[in-house]
């Protein structure tokens, strides 16, 4: 039983260390019982830290995940009027997003894990707070100081064991919070200075989202002209839909010229 | 006699089963020391699952020491070996 029995060990020593030491062993249980406290409420506040983690790179996914969706629209557009080289560079930016966002959604599932166990553990230790504090009155009321001490011990190790774990559980999730945060920072760092808000938007001579709007004027003046020499009034999905028939790749080519000259 | 899974809570283990669980806790013991992470990972959560599976979880609010106490199920081997040899995963 050598891993097991060596783990226990070295932890209960742990545990007992942290455990005290009073002149009347029942004053023992009440300072014990302020740590529990204590350490309640740190696991909480862990909670509160790993969800609020959590609901940043939800933010950031959810960021990104509409700029993926815009850059999908618009290579669908740039397709639809025969633009395969615009359709081409929205989706290759695209495809960078994909990565970005399928490497917070991993760190999104350890965080919701992380978070998880921290509240597992924080039930577990209210749990036997709440025994605790029950056994301590019980043994105050019942024992004398010297009678109570085997008493004591047994509750003390019990919960100082639970203590030793949960410590162990927030600094885990400590850890891998902090590391999640870094990145998180830095994620953020790049939708603030634009690198990924701005992908589509103004700033480049050779702009999707520019190009695009300026062929679907001129495929909007086009489809209004058919409209009226047909009699009928313009459908306004007519051109998003990339269905309209009347302007032939070739004309749209020409317009395109015309709209950058 | 009882075991702690850190992280998860307490189970009540018979004496009977304490021969299959010292076998597992060998493999494990041994891949620790030759580092060999796949041999760990594998015998290590059939340690763990051996002692869900075969013990009797106790409530929360059960106050008891553990006889014996193994690491979170999500522990590297580096981590054990930490928790064997140094200060750095139990807090004072």
């Amino acid at each position: 039983m050598s891993l097991m029995k060596r783990i226990s060990l070295i932890f209960r020593s742990k545990a007992n260390q942290a455990l005290d030491k009073a002149e009347d062993p029942r004053q023992t249980l009440d300072y014990s019982y302020q740590r529990q406290q204590d350490l309640l409420v740190k696991v909480r506040r862990g909670v509160a830290d790993v969800a609020t983690s959590r609901k940043r790179v939800e933010l950031q996914i959810n960021q990104l995940e509409q700029q993926s969706n815009k850059l999908q629209s618009q290579a669908e557009k740039a397709i639809s009027v025969d633009r395969e080289d615009l359709a081409r560079e929205a989706l290759t930016r695209k495809s960078g997003l994909t990565t970005q966002i399928n490497d917070l959604r991993v760190q999104h599932a350890q965080l919701q894990g992380e978070e998880e166990k921290l509240t597992l553990a924080q039930q577990r230790l209210q749990a036997k707070v709440e025994a605790f504090r029950t056994r301590k009155e019980t043994i105050k009321a019942t024992y004398t100081a010297a009678e109570a001490q085997t008493r004591i011990n047994e509750a003390m190790s019990g919960i100082g064991e639970e203590m030793g774990d949960v410590g162990m559980a927030i600094q885990r999730a400590e850890d891998k919070t902090a590391q999640m945060q870094a990145r998180a920072g830095a994620v953020d760092e790049l939708i603030a200075s634009g690198a990924l808000e701005d992908v589509t938007a103004i700033g480049r001579g050779d702009d999707i989202a520019r190009e695009l709007d300026a062929m679907s004027k001129e495929s909007d003046v086009e489809a209004e002209l058919a409209a009226l020499k047909s009699g009928s009034s313009p459908s306004p999905g007519a051109i998003e839909g990339g269905n309209n028939t009347q302007a032939t790749p070739a004309q749209e080519e020409r317009q395109k010229e015309e709209g950058q000259a | 006699m009882i075991v702690r899974i850190l992280g998860e809570g307490q189970w009540e283990v018979s004496d009977e089963h304490l021969v299959e669980l010292n076998k597992l806790d060998e493999a494990v013991e041994k891949a620790v020391e030759s580092g060999d992470q796949v041999t760990f990972s594998q015998s290590f959560s059939a340690l763990l699952d051996s002692v869900r599976t075969e013990g009797t979880h106790l409530p929360d609010e059960t106050l008891h020491d553990s006889d014996l106490i193994l690491p979170p199920s999500d522990a590297s081997l580096e981590e054990v070996r930490e928790l064997l040899e140094d200060e750095g995963l139990i807090p004072g």
